[in-house]
Order: C-alpha cells, then sequence, then structure tokens
C-alpha cells in the first residue's frame, strides 16, 4: 500500500502521454512540409555603406580548437578594417546542441549579426531562425546550418575544386605515373565519398591515364586503423607508387607510417591536412604537398559576409555581389552560398606561415 | 529530527538568498538583459530538462541511491523516438512508447539494484554507457530533424502571451506532485526513512526493495520524457543528445541540499538548486564570461554543492554542543 503515490504519479505520466494520442495521429506522411522562409523581404541596396560599430559575434564549433582559433584571427581582421565590434564565444564541447544557448544569448544581446560554424545543422536551426525574426544577421562558415535558418553559408571550397586540387598533387609527385590507392575516412563519409567520385572522373581523364588507381581503404577517421590501413596498402600492392588521403586524420597517420618505413622517398603522399600535424613531415620528405583552405580567410570572409548582410548591401539573394577587403569581390551563388576559392597548397616552403 | 529540519532551513534559506544576488548583480552587469522577458524564456528552455530529471532523482537520492543513467536514457529515448518517426509511427503513439522504453530502463537499473543487491552507483555507470550504447545501435550517428513543427513548437515558443517555456509549465504541474508524493504522504515518509536508516525502515515494515524499484523505474520514464522535451526543443533526434546531462541534474540535487548519504532533502531545496545552476551560467554567459571561467566557476559550484549542505550542518551541531552543557 505504501508506495500508491508513486504508482500514481506514474500512471498519471503515462495517461498524460497517452490523452496527447487522443485525437489525430500526426506521422510523418501527415505531416505537412511547411517551411516558412524566414524574412529575407527586403530588398537588397549594393550601394549601402557598411554601418560602422556593428555587433557581430563569433560561434565556432568549440573553443580552443585551433582550426577555429585561426579562423577566428581572420574574423578579428574583417571586423578591425570594418570598424566592427567582434565578440568571439563558444561552448567547451562540439556537441550538436551546445551552441544554442549560445545563438540564444546573441539575440538577447542583440548583436547584428552573428558568424558561426554549425556542429549539427538541424539542433541549431530552431534557436537560429527566432534570432533571425528578432533582425540577427546569420552566417554560417566550415559547416553549414539548415538552409533556411541561416543567410549567407560561406563555403570553403567546392567538392569540385577540392578533388582537382588532390588529382593534381598526385599526379605531380608520382610523375603520371604507376599505382595509387586512396586512404579515406569512413565508406559512408559523405564528403570523402562526394570527393573520391570527382577524383576518380578526373583520373579517367586521357591526361592522367598513367595513374592507376587499384584501392581505396577506409581508416575511419581513427589514427590507429589509418596507421593500419597504410600499412597493410603498402603490403597488399607492392608496385605502388602513390596514397591521397582525402582526410587529415588519415595523411597525419599515413605519413606517420610512411616516414619510419622503408617506402619513405619511394611511395608519394597527398591529400587533405592541416599545417600542424603534417609540419614534420613535408620538412624531412615523406611528403611533398598537400592542400587545405585557409580558415584565416574563411572567417575573413564570413565576417565580411556577415557586415554586408546587417549593413542591407546583400540580402542572401542568389547573384548578389559584395566586397570582402583584400580577397576581392564575391558573388552568392544558389542557395546563398558563398565560395572561398580553391584550397591552398602547402609545401614545406609555406608550411610555417600556418599555425592550425 | 527537528533540529535536523531547522538545519535545513536554512541551507534552503542560503540558496535563496544566493539566488537573488544571482538575480541582482546579474540583472546590473548585463544591463538588465538578465531579467528580460525574452532571456527568462532561453534561461527556462536551458533547465527545462534538468529540472524535469531532477524531480524523481531527489527522491532516488533521498532514499540512499543514485541514478546516473538518466541522460543516456535521455539520449536512448531521443533516439528511438527519431527511429519510429521514421519507420512512419505517429508522433501521438511514439510519445507513450518512449516513455514506456524509459520506465523499463528504469526497471533494469531497479532490478539489479534490488534483487542481485548492487550499488546502485556501479550499475548506473554501466547502464550510463549500456543505453547510450543502444542509442548508437538504434540511430548511429545519424540525425532525425523533421518532427513537425506543431511539436517542435512547444520545444522552442513560449506558452502565448508569456514568457513562460513549456517544459517549465510542464514541469511545474509536476512538481507539484512530486512535492506531494516525497512530503505529504506515506510514501514520501517511507524514501526519507530508507535513506536515514535502511534496516530499521525494513523492520519498521517498509518493503524497500519495492521502494526503491519504483523509484528507479520512475526516474527512467520522466528522463524519457525529458528525452522527447529535449528531442522537440532542438527539432533533433539523435544518439548522442544529452551528453553529459547526468552531471548537471547531480549537482543540482546536491546544491539543492539533498545529502549524498540519504536520508536529508527537499523537492523546493532541489528546484533552488536547479535555478541558480542555470541562473549563474546564463548570467556569466550574458556577461561574456569566458568559457574556460566558466566551466571553473561550475567545477567550485559542484564542490559547494557536496561541502556547504554538510558544512552548514556540522557548524550547527558544533555550536549548538557547545552550548548545552
Amino acid at each position: 500500500m505504501t508506495h500508491r503515490p508513486a504508482v500514481t504519479s506514474l500512471v498519471l505520466l503515462l495517461t498524460a502521454a497517452t490523452a496527447l494520442a487522443g485525437c489525430s495521429g500526426t506521422s510523418k506522411d501527415s505531416a505537412q512540409t511547411n517551411a516558412p522562409a524566414a524574412g529575407n523581404s527586403a530588398a537588397a541596396n549594393p550601394n549601402a555603406e557598411i554601418k560602422k560599430g556593428l555587433k557581430i559575434t563569433y560561434l565556432p564549433k568549440a573553443v580552443n580548437n585551433a582550426y577555429f582559433t585561426t579562423a577566428q584571427k581572420g574574423a578579428d581582421q574583417a571586423a578591425t578594417a570594418l570598424g566592427s565590434e567582434l565578440k568571439a564565444t563558444g561552448p567547451s564541447d562540439a556537441s550538436a546542441s551546445s551552441q544554442v544557448t549560445y545563438i540564444n544569448t546573441a539575440a538577447q544581446q542583440k548583436q547584428d549579426a552573428l558568424v558561426l560554424s554549425a556542429n549539427d545543422a538541424n539542433a541549431v536551426a530552431p534557436s537560429l531562425k527566432t534570432a533571425r525574426g528578432q533582425g540577427m544577421k546569420v552566417v554560417t562558415f566550415d559547416s553549414d546550418a539548415a538552409a533556411d535558418a541561416r543567410d549567407v553559408f560561406v563555403n570553403q571550397a567546392t567538392t569540385q575544386e577540392i578533388a582537382t586540387i588532390q588529382v593534381k598533387m598526385i599526379v605531380d609527385a608520382t610523375g603520371g605515373k604507376g599505382e595509387i590507392a586512396i586512404l579515406s575516412a569512413t565508406p559512408n563519409a559523405t564528403n570523402q565519398n562526394a570527393w573520391i567520385e570527382i577524383m576518380k572522373t578526373e583520373l579517367a581523364k586521357p591526361a592522367n591515364s598513367g595513374l592507376k588507381l587499384v584501392d581505396t581503404v577506409y581508416g575511419n577517421d581513427d589514427d590507429q586503423t589509418s596507421f593500419q590501413k597504410m600499412q597493410g596498402l603498402l603490403q597488399a600492392h607492392p608496385d605502388l607508387k602513390g596514397v591521397v588521403s582525402p582526410t587529415t586524420v588519415g595523411i597525419a597517420a599515413a605519413a606517420r607510417y610512411l616516414s619510419t618505413s622503408e617506402y619513405k622517398g619511394k611511395v608519394a603522399l597527398t591529400g587533405l591536412g592541416t599545417p600542424n600535424l603534417m609540419r614534420d613531415y613535408v620538412k624531412d620528405g615523406t611528403v611533398k604537398s598537400f592542400a587545405l583552405w585557409d580558415p584565416t580567410k574563411l572567417g575573413y570572409l564570413a565576417t565580411y559576409a556577415a557586415a554586408a548582410l546587417a549593413s542591407g548591401q546583400i540580402t542572401g539573394a542568389s547573384g548578389e555581389k559584395f566586397k570582402a577587403g583584400d580577397l576581392g569581390e564575391y558573388t552568392i551563388g544558389e542557395k546563398g552560398e558563398v565560395v572561398l576559392g580553391p584550397p591552398t597548397e602547402f609545401t614545406k616552403d609555406n608550411v610555417d606561415q600556418f599555425q592550425f | 529530527m527537528a533540529e535536523r529540519l531547522r538545519g535545513f532551513a536554512r541551507w534552503e534559506t542560503a540558496l535563496v538568498v544566493l539566488l537573488v544576488l544571482v538575480a541582482v548583480v546579474g540583472q546590473a552587469r548585463t544591463g538588465g538583459d538578465f531579467l528580460d522577458g525574452g532571456n527568462l524564456f532561453y534561461l527556462g528552455l536551458d533547465i527545462g530538462e534538468v529540472a524535469l530529471i531532477a524531480l524523481p532523482l531527489t527522491l532516488v537520492v533521498v532514499a540512499g541511491e543514485i541514478d546516473l543513467s538518466v541522460a543516456s536514457v535521455l539520449g536512448l529515448s531521443s533516439a528511438v523516438m527519431g527511429e519510429l518517426w521514421n519507420a512512419g509511427w505517429t508522433i501521438e503513439a511514439i510519445m507513450p512508447t518512449v516513455i514506456v522504453l524509459g520506465a523499463v530502463c528504469g526497471l533494469v537499473n531497479g532490478l539489479l539494484v534490488t534483487r542481485l543487491g548492487l550499488p546502485s552507483l556501479a550499475v548506473t555507470i554501466g547502464t550510463l554507457a549500456l543505453y547510450r550504447g543502444l542509442a548508437l545501435v538504434v540511430l548511429g550517428d545519424g540525425a532525425v530533424a523533421d518532427f513537425p513543427s506543431n511539436f517542435t513548437q512547444f520545444g522552442t515558443t513560449p506558452v502565448p502571451g508569456t514568457w513562460l517555456p513549456y517544459p517549465i509549465v510542464l514541469c511545474a504541474v509536476l512538481a507539484v506532485g512530486f512535492a506531494i508524493t516525497l512530503h505529504a504522504s506515506s510514501f514520501g515518509r517511507s524514501v526519507f526513512a530508507i535513506g536515514s536508516n535502511e534496516e530499521g525502515a525494513r523492520f519498521s515494515g517498509i518493503r524497500v526493495k519495492r521502494v526503491k524499484l519504483l523509484l528507479f523505474v520512475l526516474t527512467g520514464a520522466m528522463a524519457a520524457l525529458a528525452g522527447i522535451v529535449y528531442t522537440f526543443r532542438f527539432s533533433s533526434a539523435r544518439a548522442d543528445n544529452g551528453v553529459g546531462l547526468e552531471l548537471a541534474v547531480v549537482a543540482a540535487v546536491l546544491l539543492g541540499g539533498v545529502s549524498i548519504f540519504g536520508g536529508r532533502g527537499s523537492l523546493g531545496g532541489v528546484l533552488a538548486g536547479v535555478l541558480l545552476l542555470g541562473g549563474l551560467r546564463n548570467v556569466l554567459i550574458l556577461d561574456d564570461v569566458s568559457t574556460e571561467v566558466l566551466t571553473v566557476v561550475t567545477g567550485l559550484l559542484l564542490l559547494v554543492s557536496v561541502l556547504a549542505p554538510s558544512l552548514t550542518a556540522r557548524i550547527r551541531s558544533t555550536s549548538t554542543g557547545r552550548r548545552s552543557p
């Protein structure tokens, strides 16, 4: 008898939930896909001056991350040049929902614009929409949010550009002849698979007929697994001349294996990597070159886009143009996307200029 | 007992004073932004899930046990919600199913603790990993985000005409039920009795195991309810939703003056603890305090939350000890 109240509350809880089940059912099929386009009704005025003293919040995926600290340098440079007030904030972990508090705070502080890299495209969407409803402009960079939750997305590079530069680098490193392999992230990694598809198309072109792609392996973006997969690749294919790793974790692990193995200098390695992880390997000759976009420029461009939005120069519609300081003029493409440009190629000559 | 109760009243008074202090200082530091309706709405949203889980966990801790698997149950319920939605179920059918699932998770915890006599700390650390793992099995690292807006609005908009978030209204209603259960029912008295002296409770005819089992089931169901709220709030069902939330809940319960050794505590204190932790965090972020400082402050508060109540109790007992001849 003693447990009756607890039972009662549990039952109440369940009935409350079932009561909701009441009359009409809402399922995936019956739910209307109503995506109200958040107010972009105002027309752009291309000649509008950039306002002075704009308040901009910079919100990375997480603080104390070298990549985003580097991007913040660019954002700071842009804010100084524009006479804007940039405030950097952010959560200590990159979980899906940790940014929402900071988005709400920016809205509460009545910031003019928010520059963010979304941890989860959908989890930040509701709060971004509310914030935009209150007049805040939203620019995403590096990782996009749901398209109807932001004004402009600054993309680091197009899929095509990222794939092409990797093919170019492997051609350079191998002399365009011999067997090559790919060491990727996970088998279902969206970005990597898109790049690999285009790389295959590029390799099929007559100009690259000397190169033969013999294998694609997956290191699951895990350092140890990537290391072992690289080892396995070299043993399985004795005639291998080069490896492309389109993931920063993979290329670093592969370089670590290569640098101490008998294959050093015989098998070429290239791909996407960060200067901090790859510095030693380009200097000791294991790797000739690797590529990635420059986060400083990314932060710089995103901040310029935010200021242009907040000043009414652009609204995020396709075809609008704005000036981004030293980087020149940019045009907004489909779905409010701006592309930074081709990735930067790092070699032993320029790698020390980059700290991320 | 009466003396203990007075000691308690004091800690709760201290909490209220701290709350007022945070509000006044926060209001001044943020130029009036803190006590603004819009901000209070965000604050309410941020503490909603913690408050919902803190309600049943208060009873669990008062009974001398702990449940660290709550955030994983939240994640599992969110993942299952997404998976069932993808499978074409209606939201109205998904919600009770998920709450029953949470209750089953709690039942597993409770059976392991009461039937096998294992310590709840060890059991729920195990199920913390287990339930999170199951969530990943169910949904992988994907996200389901196409929930209908007439449901997600409960997590993103205030009750019309006010700044009150729906989860807080839900929480307030349930809090009344939990307060009555803990402080004004025979079941509540047996929970206190178990927490202060389990052996004694058993000999006075309280069905200790059954009471504990019920508390774990209740906690599981409430954690699943919090999972539904969380999913609607972010319009995003993910397996990693709410990772680490158990620490925030336990911190709030302890800061609220519930003794980690069981037998002492009040629901009002816990709600004040939830508000204090959430409010302080909100003020600090609004005041542009860096994340590093925020983490340090939260850590210190955690320590204070364990130390202060027992410290005040000790000071009280020594001072009264001196006075008596």
